[in-house]
Parts: C-alpha cells; sequence; structure tokens
C-alpha cells in the first residue's frame, strides 16, 4: 500500500513563491526578535510563519499545484457556526476565543483523557501538507496545512476492539457562536469516520495553515482534514473526539439523509441530488476542472471502499 | 421635462445600480473569492427583486390610491428580465463555459436548472410585448395573457432559488412569502369583485 507521496519538489516550487520567501525572511527575523526579545504581536501578522511551530516535513499532496491565495482561503468559509454566508465568517469569528480550549477523549480506549490544546500542539512533530480541499458544493483550493496524522493521535488513545467509529464534535456556544442560535443544523456539529478511514495516513489533525495558527474562520484551534471526502467532513473547532461502535450519525446527515452520507467521498460520478459534483471551480480560476475520484487520492484511499456501492453509500 | 418622464429616469437609475456595483467590485476591490457565483447569485437576486416588486406595484396602487407606481411597472418587469438574461449568460458563459453538454446535461439532470431555464422563458413572451405597440397590435386581452406569464416566472424563480442553498432557507423562503402575500391579495380582490358583481346582477333583479 502507498501511504504516503512524498516528493522531491522543494516547498519553494510548491507555494507561492512571494509567500515561501517571505516565510524564510521572517523566520529569520523571528529568531532575531526572539534573541532580541521584541514585541510577540509582530508574529501576528497574516501569512507569516508562527514562531510557536516548528514544521518539519513538508509533503505537497496536490500535485505540486499552486495553493490558493490565502486571503481567499481565510475569506471564503463555510463555518454555519458563525454565518451561513461564506463571506461574513472571517468578521463573525475574528473573537471567537480558542485559549483554554481542551479536546477530550471518550469512549471506547484504554486512555480517556481531557487534553489541553496546547498538549496537543506540542505531542507530535508537525509537518505540513499540501493538500487539495474539494467543497461539495463545488469550488476547491488547494491549501497547505499544519498538523499531523489523526492516526498518531490514535494510537496514543488506545482505541479497543469495541471502538468501530470515531465521532467527533464541535464546540457548543451560543455566546461565541452567533450562528448557534438559529437552528439552521442540529448542534454541536457532529462528523464521523470509520475507523480504518480515521487511521488512513492521510488524514490529518490540523493546527494550522501557511505556515501559521490557523485562522479561527477555518476551524481554529483543532481541524480534522481528510482530502477525499468533502469539505463539509472537516469538522471545524473540536471539543471532543469519543471512540464508539455505532455508525455516528453526523450533523448533516441529521439535517437531510436524502442528500447527505456518512461517507461523503468526493465522487463525480455521484451527483448532489440537487447539482453536479462533475466538475468543480478551483477558486481563482474561470474554467471549471473535472473532479477527480477521492479528489485524486484513489491511490491512497480508494482499497478502503472495495466492493462498496458508492451510489448507496454516498 | 414632465414629472413621469423624470420619474422613470430616476427609476432606471436605481435599476441599473446592482450591475454597476458588480462592474465597479471588478475593477476595484474584487468580487471575491469566488467572482463568478457572485456575479450569478447577484444578478438572480435582482431578476427575483424586481420580477416582485412589478407584481407589487398593482396592490401598492390600489390600495394607496397613488397612480405614479404604475408608470414604472414596465420598467421594473424588464429590468428584471435583463437581470434574469444577466444571470442565464454568465451561468452559460462563465460558469459551463460554453459547454454544451455539461448545460443540457444540468438542465436534464437537475429540476432546479430547469425550472430556473423555464422561468426565464416565461419572461421572454411578457418582455417582448411590453411596448405600447404590441399592446395595440395584440388587442388588451391576448397581451393580458402574455403578461401574466410573469406570476409563474415567479414562482419558478423563488424555487429555483429555493431549491440552490444547502440549508439556510431563510431568503429564498422570505421570496415565497411575498408572493404568497401577493396571490393572497389578488384572489381576495378578485373574490371581492366577484361578489359585488352578483350583488350588483342580484339588486338588478330585484329592482
Amino acid at each position: 500500500m502507498i501511504t504516503k507521496k512524498e516528493t522531491d519538489i522543494p516547498p519553494s516550487e510548491i507555494t507561492d513563491e512571494g509567500l515561501y520567501l517571505n516565510r524564510r525572511e521572517f523566520i529569520a527575523a523571528a529568531a532575531a526578535l526572539v534573541v532580541t526579545g521584541a514585541a510577540p504581536d509582530l508574529f501576528a501578522r497574516e501569512g507569516d510563519a508562527d514562531p510557536k511551530f516548528k514544521v518539519g516535513k513538508r509533503g505537497a499532496y496536490a500535485g505540486g499545484e499552486k495553493t490558493t491565495p490565502i486571503l481567499d482561503a481565510t475569506h471564503y468559509n463555510n463555518f454555519y457556526e458563525f454565518s451561513t454566508e461564506k463571506e461574513d465568517v472571517a468578521e463573525r469569528s475574528k473573537n471567537f476565543r480558542t485559549r483554554p480550549w481542551t479536546v477530550s477523549v471518550e469512549g471506547h480506549v484504554n486512555k480517556p483523557k481531557v487534553y489541553d490544546i496546547d498538549e496537543i500542539m506540542k505531542m507530535f512533530p508537525l509537518e505540513e501538507r499540501i493538500y487539495r480541499f474539494r467543497c461539495v458544493e463545488g469550488w476547491s483550493m488547494v491549501i497547505p496545512w499544519v498538523g499531523f496524522p489523526l492516526g498518531d493521535f490514535m494510537k496514543r488513545c488506545e482505541p479497543t476492539s469495541n471502538a468501530k467509529f470515531v465521532e467527533f464534535m464541535t464546540l457548543k456556544d451560543q455566546k461565541q457562536m452567533p450562528g448557534q442560535t438559529r437552528n439552521v443544523l442540529d448542534w454541536p456539529y457532529v462528523e464521523g469516520l470509520r475507523l480504518d478511514e480515521a487511521l488512513n495516513p492521510l488524514a490529518m489533525l490540523t493546527v494550522g495553515m501557511y505556515g501559521k495558527v490557523l485562522p479561527n474562520q477555518n476551524g481554529a484551534p483543532l481541524r480534522l482534514v481528510v482530502p477525499w471526502k468533502y469539505g463539509f467532513k472537516n469538522i471545524k473547532s473540536i471539543v471532543r473526539i469519543r471512540f464508539v461502535e455505532q455508525m455516528p450519525i453526523s450533523a448533516w446527515m441529521k439535517a437531510n439523509p436524502g442528500e447527505y452520507g456518512f461517507y461523503s467521498n468526493v465522487n463525480p460520478e455521484v451527483d448532489h441530488p440537487r447539482w453536479s459534483q462533475a466538475r468543480e471551480r478551483r477558486i481563482g480560476e474561470i474554467a471549471k476542472r473535472k473532479t477527480l475520484m477521492f479528489n485524486g487520492y484513489g491511490e491512497q484511499v480508494a482499497h478502503m471502499y472495495e466492493g462498496m456501492d458508492l451510489r448507496k453509500y454516498f | 421635462m414632465r414629472f413621469a418622464d423624470r420619474l422613470k429616469i430616476v427609476f432606471c437609475i436605481i435599476c441599473l445600480m446592482p450591475v454597476s456595483w458588480l462592474v465597479f467590485l471588478a475593477f476595484t476591490l474584487g468580487l471575491g473569492a469566488n467572482p463568478i457565483e457572485k456575479v450569478i447569485h447577484t444578478t438572480g437576486d435582482w431578476a427575483l427583486n424586481f420580477l416582485l416588486l412589478t407584481l407589487t406595484i398593482t396592490p401598492l396602487c390600489s390600495l394607496t390610491g397613488w397612480s405614479w407606481p404604475a408608470k414604472l411597472r414596465k420598467i421594473s418587469g424588464i429590468f428584471s428580465f435583463l437581470y434574469a438574461g444577466l444571470h442565464f449568460i454568465t451561468y452559460v458563459v462563465l460558469d459551463q463555459g460554453l459547454s454544451w453538454s455539461a448545460i443540457s446535461d444540468d438542465v436534464i439532470k437537475h429540476k432546479r436548472i430547469a425550472v430556473g431555464f423555464g422561468s426565464l422563458l416565461l419572461l421572454v413572451p411578457p418582455a417582448v410585448t411590453s411596448t405600447s405597440s404590441m399592446k395595440r397590435l395584440l388587442g388588451y386581452d391576448r397581451w393580458k395573457n402574455l403578461q401574466s406569464t410573469v406570476y409563474a416566472a415567479a414562482v419558478g424563480g423563488a424555487v429555483h432559488y429555493l431549491w440552490l442553498v444547502k440549508k439556510d432557507t431563510r431568503r429564498p423562503l422570505a421570496y415565497v412569502v411575498v408572493l404568497f402575500i401577493l396571490f393572497g391579495y389578488r384572489a381576495l380582490a378578485y373574490l371581492l369583485k366577484q361578489r359585488k358583481k352578483r350583488r350588483v346582477t342580484l339588486s338588478d333583479g330585484n329592482s
């Protein structure tokens, strides 16, 4: 099984060159500042590397495609907890507090535990992975995520043999998340993966993107990234990870079971009942491109669905 | 210049504002991460806004006794058609890249697209026959029949929008509610008129 496609392409060729150079310069500058003890808010500039991150491995998993401009990736977001308008999420989420933050690991595990987010951020070496991101609405991006394999985290939790699925839950806090005052979805947002899907080396828990801490609108402080599935499976602002025996009912399955299934794998052959999934618009491009089976990650994930009728299990 | 003409010019300028705003954004701040989607959504919104405004003018006149809004009905209807046309052209040219196979697939497979397309077609006869010479040529009854397809187009347009959204149906439902009120008003007005007529005939018979 091919689990990883580490390419020889240096990050300078994958990442937007200007951004890359900035990042390099910034790391140097940041190092100098740390030595001299200068103001920490200098670090908060958008697009700059975060000094808290020591990103080790860098991998391009999007065939060398250019990353989406950070401004688009941070100002065109589906995050119904804040707004159902994609362009309003950044503004509505700007005061969202991601500290203190805990993530509770529960269910069929030998090591249930309530983790502090800062502990999670130090548990594993952080790596950057550039993934394609395909929204169920028909648009897509290419995003350099920073995080670690979900499987590494799960192994620490020691799931028991009863654990067949992993269920993720987003924070529910009406005071901070104005979208939750309306019953657009049945809050809190819930997502789930089959255990083998969660252990697939492509599945990531992310804490950053574009070399810096995850912006609030992109799911800070902890977000799931499963690039072969539609965007809504990539649950944001996670507070609970539960190992369960029964298939979890996700928020979108509950909202409309005829339109959203548990698997939600990117599949150009199975249309959404109300629109085509055959093509997608890459943000920044005019002409649509063909959507790839499993979002182009078939080599790494197709084996998990062998023999399954993907029209039935959409 | 007569008051009515000045009123029409001012209203035309107002009607051109949404498209002017899009053009302005395109050349300055930009149309956001997904410009084509923004153009499609904005033109679609305004096609529906002007269509509903067109249908509101007659009840508005009869409820208030004003006559000036009636002078703007035709312009409002034509702008609805123009925005619907822009919406359609953006979809065909920019969104689908003139791929006829993709478009026909979309129309056949997805009722939302079929309904939207049908609604645009329903706007063609009233738009084409909107001139006073056409009205004279067709005769009032036939002309009136052709104009009445706007009701079906409005319902189709609202449904087309309702079927687009994933979950937050507030805005499309707002259009549906306005349509219900407008249809309700017309039904009520029709019933009252019938009753009045009956009463008149009854009293005629008694006298």
